[in-house]
């Protein structure tokens, strides 16, 4: 069997990547699709941890976060382009209304 | 006994004229003259007849008994302390009267003489304006004068004292819109007031040295404090009384104000400054003549000043023109007689002399009116002249009361001026001469105003002529009363009567009977006073009737002795310069000071200080307090800097944030649990 500590690995490297591409991207889109990774991260996680106590409860909420990443992209890519519709811009950095 | 009623209601007497009074200045201005005089009048008849009632009683009883002491309600309660002495002694003054010979003689001639010039004035008085004002201050007048008579304490007596003092102002100034008359008025009160302070002075120092100021408890005082004839206490008392004596009966120097006095009606002059109030001193003096036996050297002073204000007074008078100049300086001069009396021990001799002046003064006073009404207000005896067939009752009367003051027998005023002089013979040789002098003077000035007025050529002017009469029998009725009083009034002093009636009032010292008592001398000085008054008449006759230009001719030669009597030895002057335009002086300096730094720099002033301070503090509201609410916003704006740097929109940004603060918590618990 593959030892849950490398589907662990897996999920940290991957939740990383995320973060960081969260943190460091300039394309709005690009932030949103490492979102998405995150949430992912967490779903192997999830499983693995499923799989290593038995049980159906890791799975099924992995479905849930999965429901709820779907719905989340809709909503962000919908906040987004009526965004680019007004400021004609993808990049984060140019993002700032809600400064002081 | 219903003689005891009487007695017993002595109250009464002072209480009728003041009902009249009171009528008369609540209602009088609605009541006719008729009303007004018969409300007035009869009160004053009223208290004659209970005076004589009261008198009549007394005199039944047996001499020891003849005190009445009637208390009508407690006044001042007072309470204790103790005199200078060390002996209690109460503050206690009752409403109080006293009833003794001495108020008898007061009394009766107070409301005899009174009602008299009551009823003459209805005549005089009958077309004046203001006719009920001034009966009511008449009777005003009667009742202070009473209280003054009858009260058994000094307060009560300080009472009647300033009442008659009022009344003389308000009477004096009745005719008040004459501004001469306001002006006497006033200086009557004010040199009145000036006596009047040394008389609560002498009260004060009365009470505390012998704890009590009624009359009937001096006697046992002053046994009591075993009191030295000379005490320097009771000398100081009695020298402050007198004082107040000096105002109320105008002797130097206090004697000013009673000239100026006759612009009232003539009556008032008559009844206040003739037959009454100016006697009040005298009375008050002989009232307290215990005390004043016990102090030789204040009855000394007042034998000096009584001699030296008669003899002054009678100098004035020799060459007055208006006739009641005449009589007011006359007044002051027997003031000074009675005085003169008293200060050498007569106390009797000078109520005697108190009683006679009464008699044959008013008689004096209201003739003089009646001249001055025949010739419709006429006062000046060089325009008048041969007035005796004109108006014969008048002259008559006249005749009689000069004849009295000239000490005539046997007419009143002979008897009591020479006990009088015999008295100061005994006492002091030049006091005697004094006396005697005046005594001719007297006679003199007033034979020359019975020439000048009812003899010689006549200098009636033409208008005058015409309204010449005799006087209605209201007026001319009290003056043959007066006449026939003036005339036999004196009888009553013969054989000792009057001296021993009061006797047990005046504690008699022999020693100074004994002085004048041999017969010799006594008729020696008896003719010597009648050669001075028949001289004064022979030469009153010579330079007014025989020779008439003859006085006008000595006037011009003695220029500045005619000037300086005429104008009075210029003593008006002389106060006003000293006293009266020095105290108008302090009252504009103070009237200045008023103005310019109570008024400017205490209200002006404090204004401005006011509005200073409140600049100061609109300066602080401004920028203390304000201040310190703009600077609380301005820090909370400075603080706001860094951490507003935070907000810098950007996603990224906060998401780091967020991560750091998770890793923070992270490793936090990781620490915790690390084992």
């Amino acid at each position: 069997m593959i030892p849950t500590s490398h589907y662990l690995y897996l999920s940290l490297a991957l939740f990383i990547i995320g973060v960081v591409g969260v943190l460091t991207r300039r394309n709005i889109i690009i932030i949103l699709m490492c979102i998405e990774l995150i949430l992912n991260a967490v779903n192997i996680n999830l499983v693995a941890f499923s799989h290593l106590f038995g049980g159906v409860a890791g799975e099924v909420f992995a479905i849930f976060i999965i429901t709820d990443a779907a719905a989340e992209a809709a909503v962000g890519l919908g906040i987004i382009l009526a965004f680019f519709r007004n400021r004609e811009t993808v990049l984060a950095d140019e993002m700032d209304l809600l400064k002081w | 006994m219903p003689v005891s009623y009487f007695l017993d209601h002595i109250w009464l007497i002072p209480l009728f004229p003041l009902a009249g009074a009171a009528l008369m200045l609540l209602f009088g201005r609605r009541l006719p003259n008729p009303v007004v005089s018969t409300v007035c009048v009869g009160s004053v008849l009223l208290s004659f007849i209970y005076a004589l009632g009261a008198s009549l009683a007394l005199i039944g009883l047996p001499p020891e008994s003849r005190v009445i002491e009637k208390i009508l309600f407690q006044w001042i309660p007072g309470g204790a302390y103790h005199t200078a002495a060390g002996s209690l002694g109460h503050f206690v003054a009752d409403w109080g009267f006293r009833f003794d010979p001495l108020s008898v003689v007061m009394v009766l001639i107070v409301t005899g003489v009174g009602s008299l010039i009551h009823l003459y004035s209805i005549g005089y008085m009958g077309h004046e304006g203001g006719y009920y004002r001034f009966f009511g201050y008449m009777n005003l007048f009667m009742f202070s004068m009473l209280m003054l008579i009858l009260a058994n304490n000094l307060l009560l007596m300080f009472v009647g004292w300033e009442g008659v003092g009022t009344c003389s102002y308000l009477l004096i100034g009745f005719y008040f819109h004459r501004k001469s008359a306001g002006d006497a008025g006033k200086k009557a009160f004010i040199v009145n007031r000036i006596g009047d302070g040394g008389f609560l002075l002498g009260l004060f120092l009365i009470s505390m040295t012998l704890g009590t100021i009624r009359f009937d408890e001096f006697p046992a005082a002053l046994a009591a404090g075993h009191f030295v004839t000379g005490a320097s206490v009771l000398t100081a008392a009695t020298l402050l009384l007198f004082v107040g004596a000096m105002g109320k009966s105008a002797q130097i120097p206090l004697y000013v104000w009673l000239p100026d006095a006759m612009e009232g009606p003539t009556p008032v002059s008559a009844l206040i400054h003739a037959a009454t109030m100016v006697t009040a001193g005298v009375y008050m003096v002989v009232r307290n003549n215990a005390l004043f036996q016990l102090a030789p050297f204040t009855t000394g002073v007042i034998a000096v000043i009584g001699a030296m204000t008669a003899l002054f007074a009678a100098t004035i008078a020799l060459v007055q023109n208006d006739i009641k100049k005449v009589l007011a300086y006359s007044t002051i001069s027997q003031l000074g007689y009675m005085f003169l009396a008293c200060g050498v021990g007569a106390f009797t001799a000078g109520i005697f002399h108190v009683m006679t002046h009464a008699f044959f003064k008013a008689l004096l006073f209201l003739g003089a009116g009646s001249v001055i009404h025949a010739m419709s207000g006429e006062q000046d005896m060089r325009k008048m002249g041969g007035l005796a067939k004109k108006v014969p009752i008048t002259y008559a009367t006249m005749l009689a009361a000069t004849l009295a003051i000239a000490g005539i027998p046997p007419l009143a005023g002979f008897f009591s001026k020479d006990k009088i002089l015999s008295h100061a013979f005994g006492y002091n040789r030049a006091l005697w001469f004094v006396g005697w002098l005046t005594a001719g003077l007297t006679a003199f000035y007033m034979f020359r105003l019975l020439f000048l007025t009812f003899h010689g050529k006549s200098h009636v002017s033409h208008e005058a002529e015409h309204h010449l009469h005799e006087s209605p029998p209201a007026m001319t009725g009290p003056l043959v009363i007066l006449a026939v009083l003036s005339i036999g009034g004196g009888w009553i002093g013969l054989g000792g009567r009057f001296d021993r009636f009061l006797q047990p009032v005046v504690h008699f010292v022999p020693a100074a009977a004994e002085a004048a008592a041999s017969p010799l001398t006594e008729y020696i000085l008896m003719a010597a006073s009648v050669l001075a008054g028949i001289a004064g008449i022979a030469v009153a006759w010579h330079l007014h009737l025989r020779d008439p230009e003859m006085s006008d001719r000595m006037a011009n030669r003695s220029g500045w002795l005619y000037r300086m009597l005429f104008h009075k030895y210029y003593v008006d002057e002389l106060y006003d310069a000293v006293f009266v335009n020095r105290t108008k002086d302090l009252a504009n300096t103070l009237a200045a000071f008023d103005s310019t730094v109570i008024d400017g720099a205490g209200v002006n002033g404090s204004a401005w200080l006011v509005r200073a301070i409140s600049r100061i503090s609109i300066w602080w509201d401004t920028w203390i307090v304000d201040g310190s609410v703009r600077f609380g916003s301005r820090f909370v704006w400075l603080l706001s800097f860094p951490v507003r740097m935070l907000q810098s929109g950007l996603l990224q940004g906060y998401l780091l944030l967020m991560v750091c603060g998770i890793l923070g918590l992270f490793g936090y618990y990781l620490y915790l649990f690390r084992h």
